[in-house]
């Protein structure tokens, strides 16, 4: 089996072991539940406003799981193994990554589906909001790989990491609240795809420098 | 050149009569522009008084940006030939570049109210200018957040190019997104679309905040040189 493989399989396991996507949803549940109470219940209101509003949903579930990333694999010893295997860290780095979006990416991008529902998104918008949502969390996976790479050595580094990520996250919400909002959907949703290529591309990279820092 | 200034001792000789002298004249340049552009330059036809405000805003926007592209070249000169000067440089630029970009968003906001009839507005260049003055606040807290120095310099290097990447693009995606602010003045093809009188005073300003910016760097990265020797004989000092 590839190192690609081995890592991945590991990473997922323990994701999902550890509860998966369980704790994310419930924090993506929560957060959505928490908009039309800060905006009232009224329909047109939330219709207009409301779907985008997903999007912030799900890039705080999606960054509440960064701060243990590479924190555990730091503490236990795995990323030194990670370190002497023959294979580049990029390439373990983005196995993580890859890790992450299964475990806990596609199952947010799914829950977009009835979030965007309960905040009066129509129907037939849905499945580009979860499409939209897909290509968001790699974009988002993708930096927030660098984000918790800077961080890994910092006890209690979560709000560090969100004051380094959350300023990149610009880009995928700008275009992903066009998509729920149903504004040049297609266009949106190649730029989306650019962002998320881009991030998953550059991201393992600068991640993988961070790391080799902290090991030594 | 850039060698000659990665001697450390070399800088500090160098940097004992820089640091005053650029002092000095940030002070000599706010003497001369800030009376100038406050009281005697020409009232706008349109904006009235409030494009006094201009004076202040204008540089410092321009040199946060300038001091980030400032931060990246040097995290770059730092990462590949491990420059230790370069790290004290990057780290001594960040927190006036922040302070610049506060300035620019505050004044922006006071010149906004009467101008545009609101505060804030969520539009392209504010909100880059947001973004940008966050990402200065992340890599002042990384490096603040890592107590190895050495370490500490590299990450926030890292985070420091990475974030060079990422400002045009976070930039272009605002600018789609909605825009407001007016668009550049100064350095355009067809020349400045300012007058004169109005332009002279700005040019002064604009080298007072550059004579500011490299009057504090150095005496921060003066500051960071002491704090360094200081640790190392304590070290020695307690080895022995």
């Amino acid at each position: 089996m590839s190192a690609f493989a081995v890592t991945f399989r590991r990473d997922f396991a323990l994701m999902w072991s550890g509860g998966g996507a369980l704790a994310p949803l419930g924090y993506f549940l929560g957060a959505t539940m928490l908009v039309p109470l800060a905006m009232g219940p009224d329909r047109a209101l939330l219709a207009a406003a409301g779907p985008p509003l997903v999007w912030i949903a799900a890039a705080l579930a999606v960054l509440a799981t960064l701060e243990r990333l590479f924190q555990a694999d730091l503490e236990d010893g795995a990323l030194d193994q990670m370190m002497l295997s023959p294979a580049p860290l990029e390439v373990l780095v983005f196995a993580k990554g890859a890790a992450l979006w299964c475990a806990v990416g596609a199952p947010l991008a799914l829950a977009g589906a009835p979030a965007a529902i309960a905040l009066q998104a129509p129907l037939a918008l849905v499945p580009a909001v979860v499409a939209s949502l897909a290509l968001g969390m790699a974009a988002f996976i993708g930096m927030g790989l660098v984000g918790a790479a800077v961080t890994a050595s910092v006890k209690r580094g979560g709000v560090l990491i969100a004051l380094i990520v959350l300023p990149f996250f610009a880009p995928p919400i700008i275009f992903g609240a066009a998509v729920a909002q149903g504004e040049a959907v297609t266009s949106a949703l190649l730029i989306l795809a650019g962002c998320a290529l881009g991030a998953c591309a550059l991201g393992p990279i600068a991640a993988a420098a961070a790391l080799r820092l902290q090991a030594e | 050149m850039l060698s000659s200034f990665a001697n450390p001792a070399r800088f500090m000789g160098f940097s004992s009569w820089a640091a005053p002298a650029l002092a000095l004249l940030a002070v000599a340049l706010f003497a001369i522009g800030l009376p100038w552009a406050l009281f005697v330059s020409p009232a706008d036809y349109q904006q009235g008084e409030t494009v006094r405000i201009m004076y202040v805003h204008v540089p410092a926007a321009s040199f946060s940006m300038g001091i980030y592209a400032f931060m990246g070249a040097a995290s770059f000169i730092g990462l590949v030939w491990r420059h230790v000067l370069a790290d004290i440089a990057a780290r001594s630029a960040a927190p006036i570049g922040a302070t610049y970009a506060a300035l620019c968003l505050l004044t922006g906001s006071l010149w906004g109210a009467p101008t545009w009839g609101t505060w804030w507005e969520w539009d392209g260049r504010l909100t880059s200018m947001l973004v940008l003055f966050l990402i200065y606040l992340g890599y002042i807290g990384l490096w603040s957040s890592i107590e190895d120095e050495e370490r500490a310099a590299k990450l926030a290097a890292i985070l420091c190019l990475v974030g060079l990447i990422n400002l045009p693009i976070i930039k272009f995606s605002v600018d789609w997104w909605s825009t407001l602010h007016q668009p550049a003045s100064i350095f355009r093809a067809e020349g400045p679309a300012i007058h004169a009188s109005m332009l002279a005073p700005l040019a002064v300003m604009a080298g007072a905040y550059a004579a500011l910016f490299g009057a504090l760097l150095l005496f921060n990265m003066r500051a960071a040189i002491h704090r360094r020797r200081i640790e190392a004989a304590r070290l020695r000092a307690g080895a022995t």
